[in-house]
């Protein structure tokens, strides 16, 4: 596999498995219209996710279903940071929030990729990301706007951040530390980063759940 | 707060009430707005008002029932009717196929 497919698989895992995490809240958001927007985002990741797999799937032969469902647990190449099950909703902004943040940075270098196909994806990505960037970082004010919501906030995030390190590669995850030390105006943990490639025991439930439908029917089935 | 949301289908035509939404505050009710009224381009633009700013006007007094000043209190085609009669000229009314 090329370091191309490689990249565009890890992408696609991170837009797959976060959209899953965050449809997770569909029909229990803390209220209707949060409820309705944050499922909205939930779907375009999903969405990237499939832009992202058609491309990997073009070049390996296979189909974007393929590589979305009929993979090992071991194969797929997503970041712990969106792995893990956070029911709780600071914990969930925090993801959220944290997430957005790297994946910008990320999508700033693709988008300068020497790869059209890539530049490409990655600027309609980023188009959308805009709006969800937008709704993270509203949330985060919301919460630092009160003692109460600062001190989950800030739990969260100093738990989640060695976990967001690791959706960047070495080289970006110093911007990562100075965006989000600015918004939230105070140091973050030293310490090392959960690298991509580690798996938690909650990805292979999701994995579990998610290919339900799909393992039930025979291999070739139309939808 | 509750704002209400306008909605322009396509350029060119007036902003429609759409319906309302409820957000702590103008930003969120930004993204509530482009989530629940936009996202499967459905409008070209949005109007959010706060449903406190909006000056609601529901009392129309009609004392005497001045019937003749509504818009569905007049006919206007019995009326006519009877004026044609009292002159006269009925054959000449249009689709009477009289001379006229």
């Amino acid at each position: 596999m090329s370091d191309r497919t490689d990249l565009l698989l890890s992408l696609a895992d991170d837009e797959l498995v976060l959209g899953w995490r965050n449809s997770e809240w569909t029909g229990i958001a803390p209220f209707l219209e949060e409820d309705v927007a944050f499922s909205s985002i939930a779907q375009n990741e999903i969405g990237h996710a499939r832009a992202l797999y058609e491309l990997a799937a073009a070049e390996l032969g296979t189909t974007a279903d393929e590589l979305a469902f009929d993979r090992a647990v071991d194969d797929y190449r997503c970041a712990p940071l969106v792995q893990l099950r956070r029911l709780e909703w600071a914990r969930t902004i925090a993801r959220h929030w944290l997430y957005e943040t790297a994946d910008e940075i990320r999508l700033e270098a693709l988008k300068a990729s020497d790869d059209p196909e890539i530049a490409g994806v990655a600027a309609k990505i980023d188009r959308e990301e805009a709006y969800h960037r937008m709704h993270a970082e509203m949330w985060v004010d919301r919460l630092l706007a009160t003692d109460e919501g600062r001190s989950r906030l800030e739990e969260a995030v100093d738990e989640l951040w060695p976990y967001a390190l690791g959706v960047l590669d070495d080289e970006l995850r110093p911007e990562l530390r100075r965006r989000a030390e600015a918004k939230i105006g105070r140091g973050l943990p030293d310490g090392p980063a959960v690298p991509r490639g580690v798996h938690e025991a909650e990805l292979a439930e999701l994995l579990e759940e998610m290919t339900m439908v799909r393992r039930s029917a025979p291999a070739g089935a139309r939808w | 707060m509750i704002f209400e949301v306008f909605r322009r289908e396509r350029k060119g035509q007036p902003f429609q009430h759409a319906g309302s939404l409820a957000a702590p505050d103008e930003a969120f009710a930004e993204i509530y707005a482009r989530e629940q009224y936009g996202r499967r381009q459905e409008s070209v633009a949005l109007w959010l008002v706060p449903r406190e700013d909006v000056h609601e006007i529901d009392e129309f007094p009609d004392e005497f029932e001045m019937k003749y000043r509504r818009v569905d209190g007049y006919s206007i085609k019995a009326r006519l009717h009877e004026a044609r009669e009292r002159a006269g000229t009925l054959d000449m009314a249009p689709g009477a196929g009289g001379t006229g």
